[in-house]
């Protein structure tokens, strides 16, 4: 049998101690090259499931404006791919948490996808996400990731058909992540209902755990969906968190 | 060849949220836009709003000057001075039998924006558009006809604050709106199908440059020529004499002041391999692959990739690609004004420049045409600016 993914065993862990599993999103170089690698120091330690580490990108369309400009804050100090695949080296043995870099294609590209897989699975990455890289783009890749133990983990919506769904669950993604917020009109009842019915066909067409991300920004919105949800991402509200120079551990205190 | 390609460049690198409204539009394309009732409808905007067919004409003058015979196929003359028309109006109409009810648009200086808003005021429909906000700054002029032809035009913070941005921007805001909104998009770029449904509208200009070559001369150009920034109004001209293999494709791309160093939009020429805005093509970018800032003295050949047909044409040895200068283009602006009669746009004067700066190149018997894409009333507050200094 296939040995499991370290995101799907860190997410089932959380889920059968009877919570959801964290995964917190951060930049990398944010807010400062120096501060980074103790904030995820300090997320890792105070129960991050998953840490998702951001690799900025000029022009990240798949994000909103506090992600966008976090990240550009970043590239003016000069973060690069190769600062984050050697600092991460480092620190990867002090962290718990499975890691996942989440960054645009044109980066990876340029730094060479061959070298991206083996550098990224010597220094403990276990997966990649990458919002502009959808199914049938990705598919000559995945051989080259699975040969290096990388995980691709898909973004769906609330737009995205059943069948397309289950093309991406062919591909045994670690976890899958339903982007949440946008798109979304009318009441929050209404809404609840319609992200309800969602969550539900992502769970019937996955065999993985499902994460829950984009616009999260406080923990009774979990309630309506609870049962559905297996782990929940957070981007925006940490970075504005973390921004007002306030402490980690305090954020992932909130959703414990 | 794989969906959406064009050879090795092309494609949908975009969030997974944009796939239902791109394989709507694709769909749509396929199921209305043959139809005779779009056709009939297209046709009749097409002479009746935009003015066509654009005339072309033989420059009595230059011709003369250069030992060659030159001709301009006058999209200048096209409604709202440029061939952006072209595509709007088609985008727009298309929107309509989708059941959109908005147009949304990204604009750097302004024209296509503008060309948008024209669209969506004769065809009912609302229209956004997105609009770096250096540039609104730059440029309000263009905001205020964008206004009074009924648009809402939104300014962009984030980024370098221009044309690339404001993609970014209208991109976002399409994921959130696409059941009611069509992404009207500028030129041959971006993602599947917008290349193609870019170039299938503007190929109006190829064909009927085509004919009337034909018509008025009884053969075939020896030389095509236009200006390439994001690459529209030269793939309409380029795509129908693709299959003639005597007329030599000619895209010009815009080489900045061309100091050492300087920014520029030579994407093709001085660009490398990679993947923006959902398509793969060439890019200006760093080692690391951020996309890096382009500059022209013409505002629409300033964006910093190319539409991934144009890549193809290059490395299929179809169409070649050059580089011509702030101050050549400059030169020539000021040539056909003064000598022709006609004020053309900074962009098309690129095209020009490159027939006056290889006219030592071309054979005294030669015929050159060249599209003439937009007028240059627009652009006199920049050229002013340049006198001035």
């Amino acid at each position: 049998m296939k040995k499991e993914n370290l995101l799907t065993q860190r997410i089932n862990e959380a889920v059968r101690r009877g919570r959801k599993a964290l995964i917190p999103f951060v930049p990398a170089g944010f807010p400062s090259k120096d501060a980074f690698w103790d904030i995820i120091l300090e997320l890792d330690d105070s129960g991050a499931d998953i840490i998702e580490i951001g690799v900025p990108f000029s022009d990240p369309v798949a994000d909103g404006p506090i992600v966008e400009s976090a990240s550009i804050r970043c590239l003016e100090q000069g973060v690069s791919l190769s600062w984050i695949m050697s600092e991460l080296l480092k620190y990867r043995e002090k962290l718990r948490a499975g890691i996942v870099l989440m960054g645009y294609y044109n980066p990876f590209l340029q730094y060479g996808l061959r070298r991206l897989s083996t550098e990224a699975e010597k220094a403990g990455v276990n997966g990649l996400i990458i919002p502009d890289l959808i199914l049938e783009e990705v598919r000559p890749h995945l051989e080259l990731f699975g040969d290096f133990h990388l995980s691709f983990t898909p973004l769906v919506g609330l737009n995205t058909s059943k069948e397309r769904m289950r093309e991406y669950s062919g591909i045994s993604p670690a976890f899958v992540y339903l982007v949440s917020v946008l798109g979304i009109t009318g009441t929050r009842a209404s809404a609840d209902r319609l992200l309800r019915a969602k969550l539900a066909e992502v769970k019937e067409a996955f065999d993985c755990p499902v994460a829950l991300g984009f616009g999260l920004s406080s923990r009774a919105q979990l309630d309506p969906i609870a049962d559905l949800v297996d782990a929940v991402v957070f981007g925006s509200a940490l970075i504005e968190h973390l921004d007002s120079g306030r402490k980690a551990s305090e954020f992932m205190k909130a959703w414990k | 060849m794989r969906k959406g390609y064009f050879g090795e460049f092309g494609g949908q690198f975009v969030p997974e949220l944009l796939v239902p409204p791109l394989t709507e539009l694709e769909k749509a394309m396929q199921d209305i836009m043959d139809g005779p009732q779009f056709r009939k409808e297209l046709d009749q905007l097409f002479s009746e709003f935009v003015g066509r067919p654009t005339p072309i004409c033989r420059c009595a003058n230059l011709s003369r000057d250069l030992g060659f015979d030159l001709w301009l196929k006058r999209e200048d003359l096209a409604h709202t001075g440029a061939h952006k028309i072209n595509n709007t109006v088609g985008q727009g109409l298309l929107a309509r039998y989708m059941g959109k009810k908005c147009l949304l648009a990204e604009t750097g200086a302004g024209q296509h924006g503008v060309a948008t808003a024209t669209a969506a005021a004769v065809l009912g429909l609302e229209c956004i558009v997105f609009m770096g906000a250096l540039d609104v700054k730059r440029q309000s002029h263009n905001v205020r006809r964008m206004e009074l032809l009924g648009a809402k035009v939104e300014p962009v913070q984030s980024g370098t604050r221009t044309l690339k941005d404001a993609i970014n921007a209208a991109l976002r805001y399409w994921i959130g709106h696409q059941q009611d909104t069509h992404y009207c998009l500028g030129s041959a770029v971006g993602p599947h199908p917008f290349p193609l449904l870019v170039r299938k509208l503007q190929s109006v200009i190829g064909r009927e440059a085509r004919s009337q070559f034909m018509e008025k001369t009884g053969r075939l150009p020896d030389y095509v020529v236009a200006c390439v920034g994001g690459g529209s109004n030269a793939v309409g001209i380029f795509h129908p004499f693709a299959r003639d293999p005597h007329v030599n494709l000619v895209g010009v791309e815009a080489g900045g002041e061309g100091t050492p160093g300087c920014h520029h939009s030579a994407t093709l020429c001085r660009g490398s391999f990679g993947v923006l805005h959902g398509t793969r093509t060439y890019l200006l970018q760093t080692e690391e692959g951020q996309i890096m800032p382009s500059h022209s003295v013409a505002p629409g050949l300033d964006y910093p990739g190319v539409g991934p047909e144009h890549a193809h044409l290059k490395e299929s040895g179809r169409a070649t690609y050059e580089v011509i200068y702030d101050q050549q283009a400059l030169e020539a602006f000021y040539l056909l004004s003064g000598r022709e009669g006609i004020i053309p746009a900074l962009e098309s004067s690129h095209a020009l420049a490159w027939v006056i700066a290889r006219k030592n190149r071309i054979k005294p018997e030669s015929m050159v045409l060249v599209n003439l894409s937009g007028r240059g009333d627009k652009d006199l507050d920049i050229v002013r600016e340049i006198e001035a200094q």
